[in-house]
């Protein structure tokens, strides 16, 4: 089976030809395995919106090829329309783009450009808000009416309305307090486990990776620089903090502990495991 | 001493658009009631749940919003007062989310001059302003580059530089590192402490990262436009399952000793930093 997305040597240049010309992103092999939660990591500007603008067709690579189940998602007019159904893509703040005078409008405008009837639209606005957690007194809010988390959540409703299998976000949590951000990362797992769809995260946050996805895919001057586990990928820190990046808070709490003598294993990732280790290792000694 | 931003009876309340529904004359109130006061050369951290009026109640401290009910004084000038706002607004500097947004000029050391060339300042004294700006944030190298080439946090620190050469008080940033990669994050928190211990700039910092609240010597949390807790961050975050209920939560540090502390362990939970943190842990086995 072939990925369900894939980049082959895929090149973008802005401004080409003028003083500003410049590489965002350079001969990128990407790919995303169907099913998969992937996160997608790098410094700013090291090519992360670059390429997922790629992903659905928003830009044309200046050189290489984007396949959506194995087929170009240039080779015509009428698949590229097809990608952008097929690949969603949620930007960074998308609460900025909501428009509508209800949440309920707001969330069908996706469904309806794709041409659905009435019922069907109806069916998906309500799945989807469902999916976000809000209740049928939500959907005839204003959207501008809500908090800034709930905001968010209609904006990235009205994506998942659109029934794709890919999900992409681009820092779904940015800007978000502590229980807001809990609730995006909580929608998306459902929506991935209610429909079986790829999602792609871009994040700035380590423990968001550390917690929630399947492969990292780490970016680095426009290039792919690694690509594994979080395991895999936490386990080089040194490189990912010269690369803008680091490993989870609690994983350099852990790494102290070590270098305090602490016989504790490296990939300790999440604080339940941390805490976990640290109480076996103290059971152990008393 | 005289407090540099003071608040009395402070309230706000946006009116309510007609389309929000039936109560079309209603107000929505984001602050009520707010008596506080910030001293000179303090660092204060401001968390709260979104829509909690902080970023509200940054932008009443140097007259962008001005107060529905009661009063906010800087330096002792009252904000209500037009012919003091030029003033105001040289004493207390704001940053905000997202660096792209508060960038004017190709070249770093021309972004820097821009709101003191604004002011009227002579052009020997521009130069030294901006240059003084851009040492005090690290970019002085990197003067003469395109701010659109610079990393998110480079861009960040060229636009606290360009609050700083208003040679202001006080700066106030809203969620500055919102936006950065973690050596990003890193790099404007460290400017922001320089400032505040080698310049003796006094810093308001709101975020929503509780880690970035460790260093700051008095930590305010608000809900519902209120504030609810008031003291270190040291006493504050002992307060776990009281800042969970606001929606909020502690660093990393804390979070991982209370768990420790939940299954038996007896240690103190005042431990911030990963070094103490860690150390508390070792002295336990």
């Amino acid at each position: 089976m072939p990925p369900i997305l894939q980049t082959e040597n895929l090149t973008h240049i802005y401004s080409v030809g003028t003083p500003f010309e410049r590489t965002a992103i350079r001969a990128v092999d990407f790919c995303a395995q169907k099913g998969e939660f992937l996160g997608l990591i790098g410094h700013t500007g090291s090519g992360k919106s670059t390429l997922i603008q790629h992903l659905n067709g928003l830009l044309r690579p200046t050189s290489g090829t984007v396949l959506f189940d194995g087929r170009d998602i240039h080779e015509s007019k009428q698949e590229t329309r097809n990608v952008r159904f097929q690949v969603g893509l949620v930007f960074q703040y998308p609460e900025y783009q909501l428009f509508e005078e209800t949440v309920y409008r707001d969330i069908a405008f996706g469904p309806r450009n794709m041409g659905l009837d009435e019922t069907e639209i109806d069916a998906r606005v309500r799945e989807a808000a469902a999916l976000v957690g809000f209740k049928e007194k939500h959907l005839d809010r204003s959207p501008f009416a809500l908090s800034g988390g709930q905001k968010r959540r209609a904006a990235i409703a009205g994506v998942m309305a659109m029934r794709p299998s890919v999900l992409i976000l681009d820092e779904p949590t940015a800007g978000l307090d502590p229980r807001g951000r809990d609730e995006i990362i909580h929608n998306i797992r459902t929506f991935r486990k209610e429909t079986d769809a790829t999602v792609i995260m871009v994040t700035h946050s380590m423990e968001e990776i550390a917690r929630a996805v399947d492969r990292v895919v780490v970016m680095n001057d426009g290039e792919i620089a690694m690509s594994g586990t979080r395991n895999e990928v936490f386990a080089r820190g040194e490189e990912l903090h010269g690369m803008g990046l680091d490993v989870p808070e609690i994983t350099r709490i852990v790494m102290r502990l070590r270098s305090l003598g602490l016989d504790l294993p490296p990939d300790l990732f999440t604080i339940d495991q941390a805490a976990k280790a640290i109480l076996s290792l103290k059971g152990g000694r008393d | 001493m005289q407090h540099l931003i003071e608040t009395k009876d402070l309230t706000f309340a946006y009116r309510k658009a007609e389309r929000d529904g039936p109560d079309a004359s209603s107000v929505s109130l984001v602050l009520s009631d707010l008596n506080f006061a910030i001293e000179p050369g303090s660092f204060v951290a401001i968390v709260g749940a979104n829509g909690s009026g902080k970023s509200t109640l940054a932008k009443l401290f140097n007259g962008i919003l001005l107060p529905s009910g009661g009063r906010a004084y800087v330096d002792g000038m009252d904000t209500l007062d037009e012919r003091l706002i030029l003033e105001i607004r040289r004493r207390v500097g704001l940053v905000f989310q997202n660096p792209d947004n508060q960038i004017v000029s190709n070249i770093v050391e021309d972004d820097v001059a821009f709101a003191p060339e604004n002011l009227g300042i002579a052009p020997t004294e521009i130069r030294e302003r901006v240059d003084e700006a851009l040492k005090a944030v690290g970019m002085y190298d990197l003067r003469r580059h395109a701010p659109h080439l610079l990393s998110g946090g480079q861009k960040q620190r060229v636009a606290i530089a360009g609050v700083i050469a208003m040679r202001p008080k006080c700066i106030v940033l809203d969620e500055p590192t919102a936006m950065l990669d973690p050596v990003g994050r890193k790099e404007v928190l460290e400017t922001i402490r320089q400032l505040n211990r080698e310049h003796g700039i006094t810093v308001v910092l709101i975020t929503h990262h509780m880690s970035e609240c460790i260093d700051a010597a008095r930590l305010v949390v608000m809900a519902n436009g209120e504030i609810v807790l008031d003291g270190t961050p040291q006493t504050i975050f002992t307060q776990v399952e009281q800042l969970e209920e606001i929606g909020l939560t502690v660093p990393t540090t804390t979070a991982l000793l209370h768990k420790l502390k939940a299954e038996g362990i007896d240690l103190p939970l005042n431990a911030l930093t990963i070094d103490d943190c860690a150390k508390v842990i070792v002295d336990t086995m």
